[in-house]
């Protein structure tokens, strides 16, 4: 059950990139998430809805959008999907294949509500380059 | 140890530093952010920040996983009394509880730092890290990082290893690649340990595990090995020498260079 570990981790990201941008609530959180990143995303939002208690994104939705398993293969060229436990070419059944997609955890995007910053402090770009 | 190398950047703004954060509004005035952030950036900059450690004092960081009963702390001891009158080596050690895998490889005459994680089922980036600071690099040659007993968990977490050692033994069954993708996926050495168990357990067939491998597109050497009788040991030794050999290349050509 190390998804909570991971929740714990998103949450940080989550906290932080509100309180950067000022922002009041936290609507949605996004998450892209392939099977071979070893993560279940059921598991992950089981924890979610109860690491939010109290947070900024109290009230958030956790959107995961699942990502295929995917394998350019060596041999043929081809891109095909496969099985997280058989990776191989769906075309010409080669095992020298490449992961394109599937190994996915990550936080694409999240959406915030923000009242109070319009008039003090409010970029149009915000830039994490700091 | 950490006197120049940024220890106090908290390991959770990491991914702040990256660019690439852009800041929109949706049809309905809320603000949006687009980020791609991996959600183990912490985790991630720590193994980076550990893996800096290891190669600055050329030591090889091997990562050894299995599940539980797999013959992980049997794999080093035996390794500990083959190559103790040649190289330093020390050992982490992971487990939820109790100090008893480090005892025993103490016993061997190697410092071991236990890490018990209570309930946690993989060992972290963090963890190591902290680890790490009881270890004297300096005097050493190989950093063995015994993981938490476990096929899935610990497959996600970064820890700065050099390479991935995943042990299946015998009386797993050799279909446990085709069941774990996401633990063998990243072994770069498969070690199907209490290969002495061949002759009794003979539905365990060393080639279908094999076969279970490549079909995870992973070209890793696979050895038959039993600690117990010593059969296989050579080719285990012979790979981490080259291993270290090839790391200690690595680093010379990198002090070489003109900063």
């Amino acid at each position: 059950m190390h998804e909570l570990a991971i929740c714990q981790a998103l949450m940080e990201q989550v906290e932080r990139i509100a309180q950067e941008e000022r922002a009041d609530q936290v609507l949605s959180i996004h998450l892209a998430i392939g099977p071979l990143s070893g993560v279940e995303s059921r598991l992950l939002e089981q924890a979610f809805s109860v690491a939010r208690a109290g947070s900024i994104a109290d009230s958030a939705e956790l959107v995961i959008e699942s990502m295929p398993v995917q394998v350019n293969c060596k041999q043929c060229g081809q891109l095909t999907e496969a099985l997280p436990g058989r990776l191989v070419c769906g075309s010409c059944g080669d095992w020298r294949t490449s992961l394109i997609s599937g190994d996915e955890l990550e936080l694409r995007h999240v959406e915030l509500i923000r009242q109070t910053a319009e008039d003090s402090f409010a970029p149009a770009r915000r830039s994490y380059n700091s | 140890m950490c006197d120049t190398c940024g220890c106090n950047v908290t390991p959770g703004n990491a991914h702040l530093v990256k660019p690439g954060g852009r800041l929109s509004k949706t049809e309905n005035g809320h603000e949006a952010i687009d980020v791609l952030h991996g959600l183990l950036d912490a985790n991630d900059h720590t193994a980076a920040h550990n893996r800096e450690h290891f190669n600055k004092h050329g030591v090889l960081a091997i990562n050894l996983m299995s599940s539980p009963g797999a013959g992980k702390t049997r794999l080093l001891e035996a390794t500990i009394d083959a190559l103790k009158d040649e190289l330093s080596m020390a050992v982490i050690e992971g487990d939820l509880e109790t100090e008893n895998d480090a005892s025993r490889i103490r016993a061997h005459g190697v410092p071991a730092i236990q890490i018990t994680t209570g309930s946690a089922c993989h060992l972290d980036a963090h963890m190591v890290h902290d680890a790490l600071h009881q270890l004297d690099l300096q005097q050493l040659d190989i950093v063995f990082i015994e993981n938490v007993g476990n096929l899935v968990c610990p497959a996600s977490f970064d820890l700065g290893q050099h390479r991935n050692i995943t042990l299946l033994s015998v009386p797993e069954g050799d279909d446990k690649p085709a069941k774990y993708p996401v633990m063998f996926r990243t072994a770069d050495l498969v070690v199907l340990s209490k290969s002495d168990l061949l002759p009794v357990l003979d539905d365990f067939d060393p080639d279908k595990a094999r076969r279970y491998l490549r079909e995870l597109a992973n070209s890793a050497p696979v050895f038959e090995l039993s600690a117990k009788n010593a059969d296989g040991m050579d080719a285990w030794i012979h790979w981490l020498l080259a291993e270290l050999a090839s790391l200690e290349q690595q680093s010379g050509r990198l002090a070489a260079e003109p900063a």
